[in-house]
């Protein structure tokens, strides 16, 4: 078999690996489900990943050290991932060999030349280094922006959050009700971006923008063998550059570092004697540097330290956004924004499509890391369900037992994982403002007791005060009202008469008589021309802060179906001791009956 | 004609025929313009939207003369309490026949385990299915509009795993579910999405529901678990909690309902979340008359129907009694 067969069987092999691991990421214990399969095992083998959350923790989480595997592939052999592995540089390969086939040779060779500018993915690589490396003894934390940018990341924002919710739209196989994205467009347009600009040259990301790929490039500077010239006959015909993938003139002082190993110039070199895989050095001599200057380098790297200090200069930590609500078991926005490599596994795993990318509105820094939208979805956030934090392979979201997410056994002293509070509009609610029976919110608050209970008021509605021309029994007859006929009897209203205590129920009411249980008639009708008050009974929606996990799933159900009246703010919640909002000697609340 | 016409002189002939046959070109155009134009033309644009054909509304799976019938049997076990109710009303062929196809409308409203009961409990779903397989029924589907996520819904209930080990299918609420349909002089349920994509090619209806306290209705029992059945944004109809539940038992007439009053619960309904919400009632009710089996569930919860209004007005409406005691139920005990 031809070594390039053999690459294009590993670049089919695991561009359809990523697609099912993406494909399967859904709860469930069926094998076309999570089951058991490494979701993140893509994300787990890329070096910028392990690398950048090294810089911002100082440490490397579990699952991780499979990047090792490709440092160690990379620094033996080459680019290999690049070449055989990386599943957006399989699309980008098929997709520029599409561009290329309506070229003649000789404008192939011209679109595959090496050019300066491929250096700026090492700018790039610098920058978002820099920005993960700074972290100072004052408690600065470095940011981890790689997901921004890196190809595997980047794959699984564009599948889990696009490519992937665009099937299901159109079968209706996995989510009957389709799966939502915010900030779709930006999401979706740059990833079509990035794979057109293929026609324009071939390879464009990974050539000019991938810092996965520049990072690999340093590693690949020292490797053992390379593709490179024997030192046997060669007629410099540059057919080795119709097809090179990496533009590192095979031809020529072959540039190791941008080499991707795609072996495309063993199979169209004529003779196939002069070109080999061989041990280093070329003997048509090597470029080893990466054509980045000291200039270049300098105004990388501050241009991406400055991005930490800029970010505090924001005020964040004081002014933090309390629309970001972070899904159960995430560590403190400091850390989260250390760790959260923007992937969107999370995402895609939520069974009820609450859990979404931020967008700007989150602010610029919070840019596709996981938000919940309880206006999205089939639901809020479900209290039995820890789906979110078993997905996440840095450890943002930590991988929580539902004991520990609903405060029950070893956790019982901790109290369950609240992610927000909600709180109620009194100003948009409907018993509270607009004199109307609701209490949605408190019917679905799922937690026990509910952390939504309800005020109970006896209020007189609008026009209510009547005045009585004559009673029959349990029925008034009103003096000049003209009522809606049966607006009374939903079993809300009362009726009383001024100085009583309590309402009478009322059971009928036409245009101008109002009908009152039979049993709670009046022993002594009331004397003509006496007042009496038609008032309703509300419910009121009061939330307790100290039972509230802020799941929003009231906020999802508040039939407020813009602006909802009962919304989640990210106060209160567990992850930020600076984010509570009780006395901590009463925030675990009324001593609850044990729950087994 | 190849490439560009010289251009003839002028009042030659050739122009003449070029004029007409220009003119015939020009009038093909206007006239499939303006064919086109008659074939998009709307005669309902947005503001003039009037309601549409006669919305469908639900068939009647009640079975003539049946109404009225009830078993109230005791004891801890579902499904042996359930087995009996049947008995006692003359066995489940009676309401099933050879070819039936079963619609079995659960309450699984929420994500929670079979043990907290605030769904209808797996093996009750499951011992139906098995029953109307037994009788002989096609198909027996299963199917609710859950208020949680539906997948997570029947999963964690257990509802989707027993229903299908059962012989049933389950029948995931989808967009295209939901038609519009109206309760024949209703107020509430006019033009309504109704999960009426499940009821395809059905001939019998069994609702399912646990006893569970519900601070705006009073108590949520076999009659508001119609309210599942509801497509849209149904939360509205919280503002008139007994109106949509008086529609509900207008519009839905069961073949029979089966209220489980094994686990009743009593508090922080109809969540529920904690053992301590329920209360072990170990009563399980089949029957004829939804009226008469919440009425009866009331008493569960420490309530009369008194406490339910939407009850006495379903009631005043034919669609049942809450004097539940006239039925003559027949009652028995299995331990």
């Amino acid at each position: 078999m031809k070594i390039t067969t053999a690459r294009r069987l590993a670049q089919i092999f695991f561009l359809a690996t990523f697609l099912w691991l993406c494909l399967v990421a859904t709860v469930g214990t069926g094998w076309t489900q999570w089951r058991g399969w490494p979701i993140a095992w893509f994300l787990q083998l890329d070096p910028l990943a392990a690398i950048g959350t090294a810089l911002t923790t100082h440490s490397l989480h579990p699952g991780l050290a499979w990047a090792l595997a490709t440092i160690v592939l990379t620094i033996v052999f080459g680019r290999v991932f690049c070449g055989f592995v990386c599943p957006f540089g399989a699309i980008h390969q098929f997709v520029g060999w599409l561009g290329r086939r309506v070229r003649r040779p000789k404008e192939q060779i011209a679109a595959n030349a090496y050019r300066p500018a491929q250096a700026v993915k090492f700018y790039i690589l610098i920058a978002l280094l820099g920005a993960a490396a700074f972290s100072t003894a004052n408690s600065f934390v470095g940011r981890l922006h790689v997901g921004l940018l890196d190809p595997i990341s980047l794959m699984h924002r564009s599948f889990n959050l696009i490519v992937l919710p665009a099937g299901d739209l159109v079968s209706g196989r996995w989510f009957p009700g389709g799966r939502f994205s915010s900030g779709a467009a930006l999401i979706g347009g740059l990833f079509i971006a990035f794979i057109l600009l293929n026609l324009l040259v071939p390879r464009f990301y990974c050539r000019f923008l991938c810092p996965l790929g520049a990072l690999l490039a340093v590693l690949a500077r020292r490797t053992l063998w390379s593709i490179g010239k024997t030192g046997r006959k060669c007629s410099e015909c540059a057919l080795c550059d119709v097809d090179c993938e990496g533009a590192c003139n095979p031809m020529g002082p072959i540039r190791v570092g941008e080499c991707l190993m795609c072996m495309n110039c063993l199979d169209t070199c004529p003779s196939a004697e002069p070109l080999a895989y061989l041990k280093r050095p070329s003997q048509g001599g090597e470029v080893t540097a990466h054509g980045v200057t000291r200039r270049g380098f300098l105004v990388a790297a501050v241009g991406g330290l400055s991005v930490v200090p800029l970010a505090r200069l924001g005020g964040a930590r004081t002014a933090w956004s309390p629309a970001l609500v972070r899904p159960p078991g995430s560590v403190a926005e400091e850390e989260f924004l250390a760790r959260c490599l923007k992937c969107c596994e999370c995402v895609r795993v939520c069974p009820t499509n609450v859990l979404q990318p931020a967008t700007f509105e989150h602010g610029w820094e919070a840019l596709w890391t996981p938000v919940l939208n309880n206006r999205i979805g089939t639901s809020g956030c479900q209290l039995n369900c820890i789906a979110c934090g078993q997905a996440c392979p840095t450890g943002a979201i930590r991988p929580l037992s539902l004991d520990e997410k609903q405060g029950r056994g070893d956790f019982g002293a901790a109290g369950p994982v609240r992610i927000g509070l909600a709180g109620v509009d009194r100003g948009r609610c409907l018993p509270w403002a607009m004199d109307r029976p609701c209490i949605v919110c408190e019917e679905n608050c799922p937690v026990t007791p509910k952390a939504i209970t309800v005020s109970e008021i006896e209020q007189t509605v609008r026009d209510g005060v009547l005045e009585i021309a004559a009673v029959d029994g349990p029925t008034l007859r009103i003096r000049g009202a003209k009522l809606t006929p049966g607006r009374f009897a939903s079993g809300d209203y009362s009726c009383r008469l001024a100085g009583e205590p309590g309402g009478r129920a009322i059971v009928a009411n036409a245009e101008d008589t109002i009908t009152v249980d039979a049993a709670a008639a009046w022993t002594e009708p009331p004397a003509p021309g006496t007042r009496v008050e038609v008032q309703i009974r509300l419910q009121r929606p009061v939330v307790d802060p100290a039972l509230c996990i802020g799941c929003g799933v009231c906020e999802h159900e508040c039939p407020m179906n813009g602006l909802r009246a009962i919304r989640i703010t990210a106060d209160n919640e567990s992850r930020d001791p600076r984010h509570s909002v009780l006395l901590a000697a009463h925030a675990a609340g009324p001593s609850l009956p044990s729950t087994p | 004609m190849n490439g560009a016409d010289p251009i003839p002189p002028p009042g030659s002939f050739s122009t003449r025929r070029a004029f007409i046959r220009r003119g015939l070109e020009a009038g093909a155009a206007i006239a499939a313009t303006g064919g086109l134009a008659a074939l998009l033309w709307n005669r309902h644009p947005p503001g003039t939207l009037g309601r549409g054909g006669p919305a469908s509304s639900l068939p009647d799976f009640s079975i003539r003369g049946d109404g009225g019938k009830m078993a109230i049997v005791t004891g801890a076990d579902r499904v042996r309490t359930l087995r009996r109710g049947l008995d006692l009303l003359g066995g489940i062929g009676r309401f099933i026949s050879r070819g039936d196809r079963v619609l079995v409308k659960v309450n699984a409203a929420f994500a929670t385990p079979a043990i907290l009961s605030a769904t209808t409990h797996p093996d009750v779903a499951a011992e139906l299915v098995r029953l109307c397989r037994g009788a002989g029924a096609s198909a027996v589907v299963v199917t609710d509009n859950p208020i949680n996520d539906p997948e997570s819904c029947f999963a964690l209930s257990g509802i989707g795993a027993a229903v299908a080990a059962a012989g049933g299918t389950v029948a995931m609420p989808r967009a295209d579910d939901f038609t519009p349909g109206t309760l024949p002089g209703g107020r509430l349920i006019r033009d309504w999405p109704l999960l009426q994509g499940p009821f395809r090619g059905v001939t019998k209806l069994i609702g399912v529901a646990p006893v569970k306290d519900h601070a705006r209705a009073g108590a949520s029992m076999t009659i508001k678990n119609w309210y599942g059945l509801l497509g849209g944004r149904r939360n509205q109809f919280h503002q008139d909690i007994n109106g949509i539940i008086v529609e509900l038992a207008q519009l839905v007439r069961p073949t029979f309902v089966v209220l489980d009053g094994t686990m009743s619960m009593m508090t922080n309904g109809p969540t529920g979340g904690s053992l301590a919400d329920l209360k072990p009632t170990h009563t399980l009710i089949v029957g004829t008359d939804p009226v008469a089996a919440d009425a009866f569930g009331a008493t569960l919860l420490g309530r009369t129907h008194r406490d339910l209004p939407y009850l006495g007005r379903a009631a005043g409406l034919g669609c049942g009694t809450t004097d539940f005691d006239a039925l003559k139920p027949a009652r028995d005990s299995v331990s």
